[in-house]
């Protein structure tokens, strides 16, 4: 289907591409709390698969002290949350990622944006201020927006535990998922 | 009541390979009493303490965990205690030293000293918990709480203790941070 979507130039991503990418990049836990926009193409999708153990918790904030701690086992984890939790876990981000400069690797759903536009242009404030926020906290961020964008995803997430970095990949279209189709216009 | 330090000298006497991980006062009294590589205490942010256990615990199964929570940071992390109980690690290890204050931000209380930690840990799943407030009872059963199945959950039910000196540079000290993964991933 992906490959088909190449062809014809839609503008489309697919959860199984971003899954595969997500185990080439050694990953073997994914720490998450429900995001609508990668809810039906990546979190249920990754709660049967086999290769990788689904964390689910409470409160955002839970997966950077659990992915600190699995870290220091030389475990890699993904955290697959939606763009208000990340904000709400600006404070445990700062101190242990950015601060004790650990390489906690962050899938952000970008919730109500328009997959056109650069986040940065979006109608939606909690949006808007997303990059921004990475940026001054110093935080490297890639846009995941098409099929075509996947491919960033191992190399960002080598390079976090290489250097020991954050890194957020902002998930800015619904992903679709095998069994169904997504659709980029539902609200969550 | 008991006193948080004299717990801690207890609790050292059946430490061995075990990651302790602990923040603010208990850190600062564990610190003092059993200075080792393998105490954690770069937790980041008030709160997470069970949270990187629960990380520990998952990354070296084979090790066991002991987190020392405060009552103010357990509750900033309440919803920790469903998720530790549902990944139910074995080697978990959770103590929660309750003195009704945020003690490292100026002693104020808690909202509701009430509360009941070990309740809240039981209804949420934790395979066996545990409320001490007699330190010879204390002393009596730690080590058979230490040998239990995790996830293990116990309230210590401490008075506010003297004046702490809170030295962080030295707690949050890189090359710990580095110590302790060398020992860990060992």
């Amino acid at each position: 289907m992906a490959a088909a979507a190449a062809e014809t130039g839609a503008r489309e991503l697919h959860g199984a591409g971003i899954i595969n990418a997500i185990k080439a990049s050694g990953v073997e836990y994914v720490l998450a709390v429900p995001d609508i926009v990668t809810s039906s193409g990546l979190l249920a999708p990754i709660a049967h698969d086999k290769d990788l153990r689904l964390i689910r918790v409470c409160k955002e904030d839970e997966c950077i002290g659990i992915a600190s701690g699995l870290f220091y086992a030389d475990k890699r984890a993904l955290i697959l949350i939606q763009y208000t939790g990340f904000l709400d876990s600006i404070n445990a981000i700062r101190g242990i990622a950015v601060e004790y400069k650990q390489p906690i690797c962050m899938m952000i759903g970008l919730l109500g944006h328009e997959p056109d536009l650069a986040p940065r242009a979006s109608p939606r404030y909690g949006v808007r201020i997303i990059e921004p926020i990475c940026d001054d906290m110093g935080i490297a961020h890639h846009l995941i927006s098409l099929d075509s964008d996947v491919g960033k995803i191992p190399p960002a997430i080598e390079n976090a535990y290489r250097t020991s970095e954050p890194v957020a990949l902002l998930i800015g279209r619904r992903p679709k998922s095998a069994d169904r189709q997504g659709s980029d216009d539902e609200e969550g | 009541m008991m006193k948080r330090d004299e717990c801690f000298r207890i609790l050292a006497r059946h430490i061995g390979k075990e990651a302790v991980v602990a923040t603010y006062s208990s850190a600062v009294d564990w610190v003092e009493i059993a200075p080792r590589p393998l105490n954690y205490l770069s937790i980041g942010a008030m709160g997470l303490d069970s949270s990187h256990g629960l990380g520990l615990a998952l990354g070296r199964p084979d090790k066991r965990v002991i987190v020392l929570q405060g009552d103010g940071s357990l509750l900033m992390n309440l919803g920790s205690l469903v998720t530790i109980a549902a990944v139910a690690p074995k080697n978990l290890i959770h103590l929660v030293a309750q003195n009704d204050t945020y003690e490292a931000n100026g002693s104020q209380p808690i909202p509701n000293p009430k509360v009941d930690f070990a309740g809240i840990a039981r209804s949420s799943g934790y395979a066996a918990c545990y409320d001490f407030s007699d330190l010879k009872n204390f002393e009596q059963q730690i080590g058979h709480v230490l040998e239990q199945q995790g996830p293990v959950f116990a309230t210590l039910h401490v008075e506010p203790s003297k004046k702490l000196k809170y030295d962080y540079p030295s707690m949050y000290d890189p090359k710990k941070r580095e110590a302790f993964k060398a020992q860990w991933r060992s």
